[in-house]
């Protein structure tokens, strides 16, 4: 970092603890004196950690970069599902973002308020506003929980979503353990685009595996506003119907319109029904600081991107990664994708920075693993690549597909993915 | 161990221009197409555990799996899938950034 950019820092840092978010000196022998720019990335989660230090590595160091993450620890949610089924705990599922600093990643807690369009500037709940060159936004989801009646901010006390992994994930399973013998889970899925299209019948998955070994008496009761399982339906169908038949009752086309904290009740066009536990779903949309600076296509609750460097389709200069972009066709909602969004994003920048343009041909992939047991996994695969004609990221024809049959092999390769994507986007 | 990242991606980036690559074509191609493979495979090729490394194996070893797995005489889980999505061309350039990485 150079001098000035470095009193500048410090000037900002406020009240923070400076000596913490100092980089670590590693980059520095590499660097020149004076980086061709600087990048702030909104959000430290598969996207935004993964093109923070990306960018750090690929620039060689040419270019600065501010991580700005409002949680102290990153908690994943691939395998929080795991919490649930209680073979995992959160500490397994947390890890840190000590090492990003090696790269010279500048890593500040804090939150993103507003981002100044204009002025290329982000306000910051801490510390004074920060400038920049160019910026990425990967907020991931918010959740729409006025689109189901009576869902207000007393009932979220008690019905929980746990769709963000952290405390809710555990207050999840402590309701699951205080649940009596012969009770009822309830589980609502909104209607897709979702972040994780897989993530709600892993969960049916993992809570049953639990209560079939604590308390077999019990039911977990699927809602799913979708016709049918929206993702990887035969293999979830397979599961359901040789690990846990009786204990799972899957309804499609059953969306949750309102629920009923005190009574316990969630209510369909056909039903009410009423639970022990309900973890009801609610729509989602794009982070809210990507609504706010006015970074959502037209008519969509998510944000248009330029395939070829995610740069946003509303503001040039901005970049959107992850759940919270409107998704190129058959393009899931996961960690895998975001993690590949950061790079792409990554190498474009680095590119644009420099006064060239970005890879024309760029190729992804996505997979996602889901445990349907504490050992047992099942996957969808896909590659995608860039379609000049079309403008946008399609799948490769012939190159998708999911597990022949869940195993016990593709559990350790779930489990490895996990620690590999990890220290991937974090170091 | 941060410098040797570097150090690696740079001599990497040098080691691409030999092969197969035509005058102007992207320096960076194998770089860009290797980082699909990372979040398995580890940054670079160098997996913490429970799936192989590919950084520092032959080149030739690599574009062979690759190919063995396209057309399915390699039995896979997800490789045979994966593999699918990419060109010969493109399994060359994956090949030589992966071998040109040191492995750890
Ligand atoms: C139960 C569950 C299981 C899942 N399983 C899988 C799986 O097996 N495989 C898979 O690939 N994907 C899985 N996913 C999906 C995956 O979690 C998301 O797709 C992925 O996290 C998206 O990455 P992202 O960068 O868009 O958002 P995130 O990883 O969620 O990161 C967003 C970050 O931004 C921060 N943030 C937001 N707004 C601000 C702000 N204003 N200021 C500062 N910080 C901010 C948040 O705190 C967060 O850390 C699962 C999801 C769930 C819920
Ligand atoms: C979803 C995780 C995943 C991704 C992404 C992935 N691989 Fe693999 N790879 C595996 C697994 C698992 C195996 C073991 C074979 C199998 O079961 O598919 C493997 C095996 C291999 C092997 C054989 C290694 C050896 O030592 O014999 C090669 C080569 C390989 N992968 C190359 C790649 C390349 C190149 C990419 C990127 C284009 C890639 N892989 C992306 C999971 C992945």
């Amino acid at each position: 970092m150079n001098r000035l950019a470095r009193r500048e820092f410090l000037k900002t840092s406020g009240a923070l603890a400076a000596a913490s978010l100092l980089p670590g000196c590693a980059m520095e022998p590499t660097a020149p004196s004076r980086p061709i720019g600087r990048v702030i990335v909104i959000g430290g989660g598969f996207g935004g950690a993964t093109a923070a230090k990306y960018l750090r590595m690929w620039s060689t160091g040419t270019i600065e970069v501010f991580l700005i993450e409002r949680n102290a620890e990153f908690i994943s949610c691939p395998t929080s599902n795991l919490v649930l089924g209680g073979t995992k705990t959160l500490a397994d599922i947390t890890r840190s973002y000590a090492k990003l600093r090696e790269y010279g990643v500048q890593v500040l807690r804090d939150e993103a308020t507003a981002i100044n369009v204009e002025k290329k500037r982000v306000s910051l709940k801490r510390i004074e506003d920060l400038p920049y060159d160019r910026l990425i936004v990967s907020p991931a989801v918010d959740l729409m929980h006025e689109a189901i009646e009576g869902y207000d901010a007393e009932a979220q006390k008690t019905i929980l979503h746990a769709w963000k992994a952290g405390p809710e994930t555990v207050a999840l399973r402590q309701q699951l353990e205080a649940m009596p013998d012969g009770g009822v889970c309830v589980i609502g899925v909104p209607r897709s685009p979702f972040r994780c299209p897989p993530g709600p019948y892993e969960r049916a998955c993992q809570i049953a595996y639990y209560l079939r070994k604590a308390k077999p008496r019990s039911k977990v009761i699927v809602l799913d506003a979708n016709e049918d399982i929206v993702s990887k339906p035969a293999l979830f169908k397979a599961a359901w119907n040789d690990l846990y038949k009786g204990t799972i009752e899957y309804r499609g086309n059953n969306e949750i319109k309102a629920v009923d904290a005190r009574a316990k009740t969630v209510k369909t066009d056909f039903d009410t029904i009423k639970g022990d536990v309900l973890n009801v779903l609610p729509p989602m949309r794009a982070g809210d600081i990507a609504r706010t600076a006015g970074l959502l296509t037209p008519n969509t609750r998510w944000c248009g991107v330029d395939w070829l460097s995610m740069e946003s389709t509303v503001h040039k200069g901005i970049h959107v990664l992850g759940d919270a972009t409107l998704s190129a066709p058959a393009m899931p909602k996961s960690g895998h994708m975001a993690n590949n969004h950061g790079k792409l994003a990554a190498a474009a920048i680095i590119e644009l920075m420099n006064g060239r343009q970005p890879n024309p041909q760029p190729v992804i992939a996505n997979t996602c693993y889901s445990f349907v047991s504490d050992k047992e996994v099942i996957h969808v695969a896909s590659v995608h690549r860039y379609d000049p004609a079309q403008k946008t990221l399609t799948v490769v024809p012939g190159a998708s597909g999911v597990s022949s049959a869940r195993s016990e092999i593709e559990g350790g390769y779930g489990w490895a993915w996990a620690q590999n994507i990890w220290a991937d986007m974090l170091g | 161990m941060i410098r040797n990242v570097l150090a690696a991606a740079l001599a990497s980036g040098a080691a691409l221009a030999v092969p197969a690559l035509a005058q102007g074509a992207d320096p960076n191609l194998g770089r860009n197409l290797a980082a699909a493979c990372a979040n398995c495979h580890g940054t670079n090729g160098v997996s913490l555990q429970g799936m192989p490394s590919l950084a520092g194996q032959p080149r030739t070893y690599l574009v062979q799996q690759m190919q063995d797995f396209k057309t399915g005489k390699r039995p896979a889980t997800v490789m045979h899938q994966l593999a699918k999505g990419y060109s010969d061309e493109q399994i060359e350039a994956l090949a030589a950034y992966f071998s040109a990485q040191k492995a750890r």
